[in-house]
């Protein structure tokens, strides 16, 4: 049977790529992509804990009501970032981190 | 034993995914494995029993932020993300991230935790707990949703045209 660790490993590795990925790409849309998949290692988390550990019944639909809120949260994020993207790539031609410095000093 | 057997393919599926964002040369193939990591998450709802939430990750993920993402990709130029992969301390953030993963599996491991086996969340407690108890919360979420999409438009409008 699956358990509760099986469940937490998965999650754990998934997140540490999208941290290598926030970390090492320059192209802005990645960086939103590995976002994007540090969010659904924690969606993962979440419903392990909620659906193998011994919570009672509303601590358990907690869990999913939350990730309800991530998912939510994870489409405004990407909606209003892609939005300041697209901007960005308007004005200075360009989606490379790097060269946007338009709030340096 | 087989749900233990679907359980690994499925993480297979999520994990080479989740390597081809980071590792492919190519947007569009990045942008595809990604697609595949949010399906293989939807799986693994279906096997712990919660299926509304997959369905919500098949419809919000696989339809909306892909889409999303790939019209992002048409509408910005291609040339621009040939040069732009990897930077040249790559080796360095490889062991900072190695290194935050042994220290979550470590700690994973060493918990003990009270586990219990596999129990379903009834759909009908769900989603009267969601619109009952976390009712404002959601209300919340949706106004976030609308100042969200303003907030696009906004930023999107050509400023000459209009005063």
């Amino acid at each position: 049977m699956i358990e509760l660790v099986h469940i937490q490993i998965l999650s754990a590795i998934m997140f540490c790529i999208g941290i290598y990925g926030v970390i090492t790409r320059r192209s802005a849309i990645l960086i939103l992509m590995c976002i994007e998949l540090m969010l659904n290692a924690i969606n993962i988390n979440f419903i392990g804990f909620a659906a193998f550990r011994d919570f009672s019944q509303s601590q358990r639909i907690f869990g999913h009501v939350m990730i309800v809120f991530i998912i939510t949260i994870a489409a405004v994020e990407l909606a209003l970032a892609i939005a300041i993207i697209l901007r960005l790539h308007k004005n200075k031609s360009s989606v490379n981190i790097d060269e946007i410095d338009l709030m340096k000093w | 034993m087989i749900s233990l057997i679907i359980f690994y393919i499925i993480s297979a599926i999520v994990l080479f995914g989740s390597l081809g964002v980071i590792f492919s040369r190519n947007m569009m193939y990045a942008a595809f494995s990604l697609f595949f990591a949010l399906l293989g998450t939807a799986g693994i709802f279906v096997l712990l029993l919660a299926e509304f939430l997959a369905i919500v990750q098949v419809l919000i993920y696989g339809g909306a932020v892909v889409t999303v993402i790939l019209f992002a990709l048409m509408l910005t130029k291609i040339d621009d993300f040939r040069n732009l992969s990897n930077i040249k301390y790559w080796p360095l953030s490889a062991v900072l991230s190695i290194l935050t993963l042994l220290i979550l599996i470590i700690g994973i491991l060493q918990t003990q935790i009270n586990t219990q086996k596999l129990k379903l969340v009834n759909f009908t407690d769900f989603s009267n707990d969601l619109f009952q108890y976390w009712g404002i919360p959601f209300e919340i979420a949706s106004l976030v949703l609308l100042v969200a999409l303003i907030g696009a438009i906004v930023i999107l409008k050509d400023r000459e045209n209009d005063s």
